[in-house]
């Protein structure tokens, strides 16, 4: 067991040991790893957020969908603009409804037509979705970059001055959004599992047939579910907005979350939340603290970890461990 | 739950029914009926079209011709969760349970199509959504008891034996309360001990629920014992019709089993 798990099982140490390392080789003072890990879990939790819609989808319809990141810049835009006119929660209620009806438009005119059909053709449609949405976003809510205030403060905040030296510094806004996402996150998992709903969906995710042939209508589900992904998208969306603006590269991000999902598993929702944590901490740290040591030991210019790390992690875990981290390991019967 | 066995008045008519794939033809033509509270088997050898026509009762295969009258309604085409709204549950050959859940969540999934709760309700499990989900979890586990599953209630259903994941998949089909339980071979793979146990149940089921079975079977000595009438297949054609003695002393059956020069 041990010996075939190996590569598995160094990877992971890798993985710890470098998480560690700042701080056990005293290369930063506490308070400042601690903040840069902070500051990893609050990007890893928009990451999560993304993966999760990724998951959630690919887990009932079994659709890769490839346009999650372009829904979070279409409910984002939407709330940006709509804030304009009405306090942004009201804003925030009607996105909602317009990723509901949304999600209902999709499997009308997108997914039925297209049931049974390859996953290759189905990848398609959502890859044309993606760029309907981002084009249909900029058409109708404009191009520019727009603000998303939810009326708490931005200025950092100094804590725990007494334990670390020096303190850490806090962004209040930060902190709101992460145990928004994080409760977001619990509340759907109690849906799955407590609900008839949450029932009917895990059950369309593991069999089809099985579920048709017990009345499960599959369309209802499939509305649901691509809801429920919205309506994340939509967080993802304000949160993001709200910290760095609602632009175009907004629609980018769903690209960090392909990392997320191969290291957490496509078909795990725990692995999607500690994919995108462990992606966003270990991003960071290795922008931080890994950039100067590759500065100095091959005379580098440093820089830009941040934008590699996720993806060479991710191909490290394809060599692996390929169903990723939680991911059911597919065994075929011969 | 005293039901006196008695059997009635046909509750499925199926007439010339016609499928083919491409070139392929499952089924040619076959008319028969099933009564209500009976046991009726369909048996015939490899590829003789029997699961092709549990498909088409179940509504996951469209006939190209033919009808299929149910409960008084004639119809050319419905989808399997119609079908399972209107009183036909089934089982599977290879088993199509819902592996990463637990024996009860499976059960319960069989109970969804009468949950009329709505989303949010069920969201907050308040009033209406928490009675019925109590409702609902009683009935699964008249059926628990039932099947003698209790000890496996919380178990994910893939880390069980065979035989039990058989049972399983009967109990979430009886957890519609059909009118009519299509079983597609009950009995394949098993050994004999877990062959005789799948028997008393389908028996027991027929017996105290007075729900009608149609079933599939290779195994054609475990059909003749628990059916009342059988229909034998062949090639997708019917070639036989009437009581197990009936069947059994047939030359065309017998042909169609050890095989004969045509």
């Amino acid at each position: 067991m041990l010996k075939r798990n190996w590569p598995v099982a160094a990877l992971i140490a890798l993985l710890v040991a470098g998480l560690v390392a700042p701080l056990a080789t005293g290369a930063s003072p506490a308070g400042f790893y601690v903040e840069v890990v902070l500051g990893g879990l609050m990007a890893g939790v928009l990451y999560s957020l993304v993966a999760l819609g990724f998951v959630l989808i690919f887990k009932a319809s079994g659709v890769f969908n490839f346009a999650q990141g372009a829904m979070v810049l279409f409910a984002a835009l939407s709330v940006a603009r709509m804030a304009e006119v009405m306090p942004w929660w009201l804003a925030a209620l009607l996105a909602v409804a317009i990723m509901v009806a949304l999600a209902w438009l999709i499997e009308r005119l997108v997914l039925r037509p297209l049931v049974n059909q390859e996953a290759i053709a189905l990848l398609m449609a959502t890859l044309g979705v993606t760029y309907f949405l981002d084009g249909f976003g900029q058409t109708v809510w404009g191009s520019d970059i727009y603000e998303i205030n939810l009326g708490i403060a931005k200025e950092p905040v100094m804590v725990l001055d007494r334990l670390f030296q020096g303190g850490i510094l806090v962004n209040k806004e930060d902190f709101v959004a992460a145990v928004a996402a994080a409760a977001l996150v619990a509340g759907l998992a109690l849906f799955f599992q407590k609900t008839p709903t949450g029932r009917a969906l895990r059950a369309v995710a593991d069999d089809h047939q099985a579920a048709q042939s017990i009345g499960i209508p599959l369309n209802r589900i499939w509305v649901i579910v691509w809801s429920v992904a919205g309506v994340v998208a939509l967080v993802a969306g304000v949160i993001w907005g709200a910290k760095l603006g609602v632009q175009f590269s907004i629609s980018q991000v769903a690209l960090k979350a392909l990392p997320v999902v191969i290291l957490g598993g496509f078909t795990s929702v725990p692995g999607a939340i500690v994919g995108g944590l462990i992606i966003g901490v270990g991003e960071k740290l290795a922008e931080v603290f890994l950039g100067p040591v590759l500065v100095k030991a091959f005379d580098l210019a440093g820089g830009g970890i941040e934008n590699w790390f996720a993806y060479m992690l991710a191909l490290l875990f394809l060599l692996v461990r390929p169903e990723g981290l939680f991911g059911e390991k597919h065994i075929d019967r011969v | 739950m005293q039901h006196a066995r008695r059997i009635g008045e046909p509750i499925l008519t199926v007439e010339g029914v016609s499928l083919s794939f491409g070139g392929v033809r499952a089924l040619q033509n076959v008319s028969f009926d099933v009564r209500e509270h009976e046991i009726r088997a369909i048996i015939g050898p490899n590829g003789a079209g029997k699961s092709s026509m549990l498909n088409v009762i179940n509504g996951v295969y469209h006939p190209q011709d033919g009808r299929i009258t149910f409960a008084g309604k004639v119809r050319h085409q419905v989808d399997p969760h119609e079908a399972a709204e209107r009183g036909i549950a089934r089982t599977f050959q290879s088993l199509a349970l819902f592996k990463g859940m637990s024996v009860l969540d499976n059960i319960m999934t069989g109970r969804n199509l009468k949950m009329r709760a709505n989303l949010l309700l069920q969201a907050l499990r308040i009033g209406p959504a928490l009675r019925e989900e109590i409702e609902h979890r009683a009935v699964v586990e008249r059926i628990i008891d039932f099947l003698e599953i209790q000890a496996h209630r919380k178990t994910p259903v893939g880390r069980l034996p065979y035989g039990l994941q058989k049972r399983v998949d009967l109990a979430r089909a009886l957890a519609l309360e059909p009118r009519v339980l299509l079983l597609d071979e009950p009995m394949a793979g098993m050994n004999l001990e877990e062959k005789q146990d799948m028997c008393r149940f389908i028996l027991d089921v027929n017996d105290q629920f007075g729900t009608t079975i149609v079933l599939i079977e290779h195994d054609m000595s475990v059909v003749m014992d628990i059916s009342d009438r059988v229909v034998v297949l062949d090639y997708g054609r019917k070639i036989a019709d009437g009581t197990p003695d009936a069947v059994r002393a047939d030359q065309a059956v017998i042909d169609a089993y050890l095989g004969v020069s045509h």
